[in-house]
């Protein structure tokens, strides 16, 4: 160890407290340097954090602004979408029911017509006013005056007997008629329904105009709050994308899961392809192969569902014509068939494998090898699944574009928490630095406290002295 | 834009998952069994088929298995019973298994006692053997009582050179001279021991066949 720091060599006691003595004193002689230095160091730390604050705190702002913006830009587009699929559905409705009215009036005025006339027709004609019967009945009783009078009575029954003769046929005529009218009126029935129908029709019709009138009128004022940049309309849009990015996560989540059992299904089979001893880096060259077709398949997914115009993901893809979009959505679906197909039978390739290893394994072991009855069940299930699970993970499209545009909006709000906390942290630091250097101005006086308390004695005993010092003396005279 | 960024992304991370990762070192496995059949120890092979057939289930595509005997004079390929490199092909694999399985079959049948015991011989085979193999793990394993009976005339006090071999001794038996003095049979073993270590090798001692598992790790 060098002894060169010691004063009294041999002693280092003594000349640590000579050293500790010296430093006090260097310390007391630039006591006052010494605090306007810790004083600026830790103004101007409290400074620099007070801006890095500020600046943080403008750069949130920013942010936040700018996520306002592409929350309320989503959200027009998504409303403007909504309300161009209800008008483009009015208009189908109007097109296919509204456009046929001038038909559809020709027809109820053809059928009105028509009902009118068979009204018409089967307007009851009222019979004869019966005066005859009268007259009958004058007849009779001059016949029961008569008295004996054969001719008058002969006369007058033979009268009688033709009037009820023309009555009985009066009777027949007119119930002919009225059967004749019935039957007119029969044969109105469908027409009547026909007519209640087509005006029902109308009815449903112009009531559903009426809903969708309703819902676009809804849409219109929520564009409305959009365009007119309000909190309520960014907080419920932001409440919103913050749901969508939770359940297309959740589901995104399912959809992996998914995959991973896809993966398990064609993985060993793989290597029966493409060899179970190659590598590709540290994975098995099987395995990467078999994650490359889950991934073809998701890719061929999510453009056969770019095509069908279910996901917005690639605009390319969105403003191809009508029928290139077809041809895109054949080729992609026949890719998608094919890998089916080709998982199916390495689901298959699967379960023979299983079977042989484990053969294998009972001979090397010295066991009988086994036949489980019903051998055929988890192989058919294992195919169909391979089969089905392409299909189903084209579906990963839907969520993943909900997921991609919801992110956008969550990793705003967590980036704007995050300047948040670090200029509440600047603000904290420029603090602490402040109040800092007062405690450190403290222990610093702390450490020459012996020159000081001597300063201070001295202070005061020259005050004393000063104050009992010699009297003025008196004035001469 | 955002959704372009982000599929680039996760391509390259597949990119870089896929490639970047990658290891020198082949992961294939080559094990090579020196089988005793000296003496008294062929009544121990029956314990040796049940490693066998351990290590044949074990073993994977590409991967390489021997089983040699030791005989008088172990440096001779005609002492290597059985051989295989495991197809790529898993099914083709399994059926190698089988054969090889016949194989040890017929030789634990036909399996005769040799006059003398030369384990160096055969060390010195499996270790040209494995490095012809290309494996990227080297395993030697040693079924033997480790006790080296030369026939006259054989040369074998010399270094070897077992650099990155790992050498398991298993089911070394005491021997009668061991029950009288037991430092004759920890002395064997730390000839043994001594002799891999300064050819480069690691140096193993597995008595309890359950514990092999563990010891092998493969």
């Amino acid at each position: 160890m060098s002894t060169t720091w010691m004063i009294w060599p041999g002693h280092p006691g003594p000349s640590l407290l000579i050293w500790a003595a010296l430093g006090v004193m260097a310390l007391y002689l630039a006591r006052i340097p010494a605090h306007r230095a810790i004083r600026a160091g830790a103004r101007v730390l409290t400074h620099a954090m007070r801006l890095s604050a500020r600046s943080l705190m403008h750069a949130q702002g920013r942010l936040a602004e700018r996520n306002r913006d592409v929350l309320l830009t989503l959200g027009e587009q998504t409303v403007e979408n909504e309300i161009g699929r209800e008008l483009q559905r009015v208009r189908t409705v109007v097109a296919r029911d509204l456009a046929a009215y001038p038909e559809l009036h020709r027809i109820l005025s053809d059928q009105i017509t028509r009902i009118d006339e068979d009204y018409r027709r089967a307007t009851d004609t009222p019979p004869s006013p019966p005066s005859w019967l009268r007259s009958l009945e004058l007849m009779k009783g001059l016949v029961a005056q008569g008295g004996g009078d054969s001719v008058v009575v002969d006369v007058l029954k033979a009268m009688e007997h033709s009037l009820e003769k023309n009555h009985r046929e009066a009777m027949e005529a007119y119930r002919a008629q009225s059967a004749k009218r019935h039957g007119i009126l029969t044969k109105m029935m469908p027409f009547w329904r026909k007519v209640t129908g087509t005006l029902e029709h109308v009815n449903r019709t112009v009531r559903g105009l009426e809903d969708r009138s309703a819902h676009i009128d809804e849409q219109m004022a929520r564009y409305t709050e959009m365009r007119g940049r309000s909190q309520k309309a960014s907080r419920m849009l932001g409440a919103s994308q913050l749901t969508q990015f939770f359940i297309a996560g959740l589901v995104l989540v399912i959809a992996a899961l998914g995959g991973f059992i896809n993966f398990q299904l064609i993985a060993l089979p793989m290597s029966e392809m493409v060899g179970g001893a190659s590598h590709l880096g540290s994975f098995k060259t099987s395995d990467v192969a078999a994650l490359v077709i889950i991934m073809v398949e998701i890719a061929m997914g999510l453009f056969l569902m770019e095509s069908l115009r279910v996901t917005h993901m690639f605009p390319v893809i969105g403003v191809m014509d009508d029928r290139m979009r077809k041809r895109m959505m054949i080729v992609t679906l026949t890719i998608l068939s094919i890998l089916a197909c080709v998982e199916a039978s390495l689901a298959y390739m699967r379960d023979l494998l299983a079977t042989d290893h484990e053969a294998l394994t009972q001979a090397l072991a010295g066991v009988q090898a086994s036949q489980p009855e019903f051998r055929w069940i988890p192989s058919v299930g294992q195919m169909v699944m391979g089969f089905i699970l392409p299909f189903a993970l084209t579906f990963v499209a839907i969520p993943l574009e909900s997921f991609v545009h919801a992110s956008r909006t969550v990793l705003g709000v967590l980036a704007e928490g995050l300047l948040k906390a670090l200029a509440f942290c600047c603000r904290l630091a420029g603090n602490v630095a402040l109040q800092a250097g007062s405690v450190l101005v403290t222990v610093y006086d702390l450490t020459i406290f012996v020159p000081l308390r001597v300063e201070r004695w001295i202070a005061a005993s020259a005050e004393s002295r000063a104050l009992s010092g010699p009297k003025p003396s008196a004035p001469r005279p | 834009m955002t959704t372009r960024r982000m599929l680039s992304a996760l391509a390259l991370v597949v990119g870089v998952t896929a490639f970047g990762c990658s290891d020198a070192t082949p992961p294939t496995q080559g094990v090579y069994m020196l089988l005793d059949t000296s003496g008294t120890y062929t009544e121990e092979l029956g314990k040796a088929s049940k490693i066998i057939n351990y290590l044949l289930s074990e073993l994977t595509a590409g991967d390489s298995l021997a089983v040699a005997r030791i005989d008088s004079g172990s440096f001779s390929e005609k002492d290597i019973m059985a051989r295989v490199t495991f197809d790529n092909r898993p099914t083709t694999a399994n059926e190698q298994k089988r054969g090889f399985m016949r194989q040890m079959n017929t030789f634990s049948s036909q399996v005769h006692p040799s006059r003398h015991t030369d384990i160096t011989g055969g060390l010195i085979q499996a270790v040209d053997w494995l490095r012809e193999t290309g494996a990227g793990t080297k395993t030697v394993l040693i079924f033997s009582d480790l006790e080296e009976d030369l026939a006259k005339g054989h040369v074998r006090d010399f270094p070897i050179n077992v650099k990155g071999v790992r050498v398991i001794a298993l089911n070394v038996t005491k021997l009668r001279s061991d029950n009288i003095d037991p430092r004759e049979y920890q002395k064997r073993l730390d000839h043994w021991q001594a002799r891999v270590e300064e050819g480069g090798g690691t140096w193993q001692v597995v008595n309890d066949l359950d514990r092999l598992t563990r010891a092998l790790q493969i």
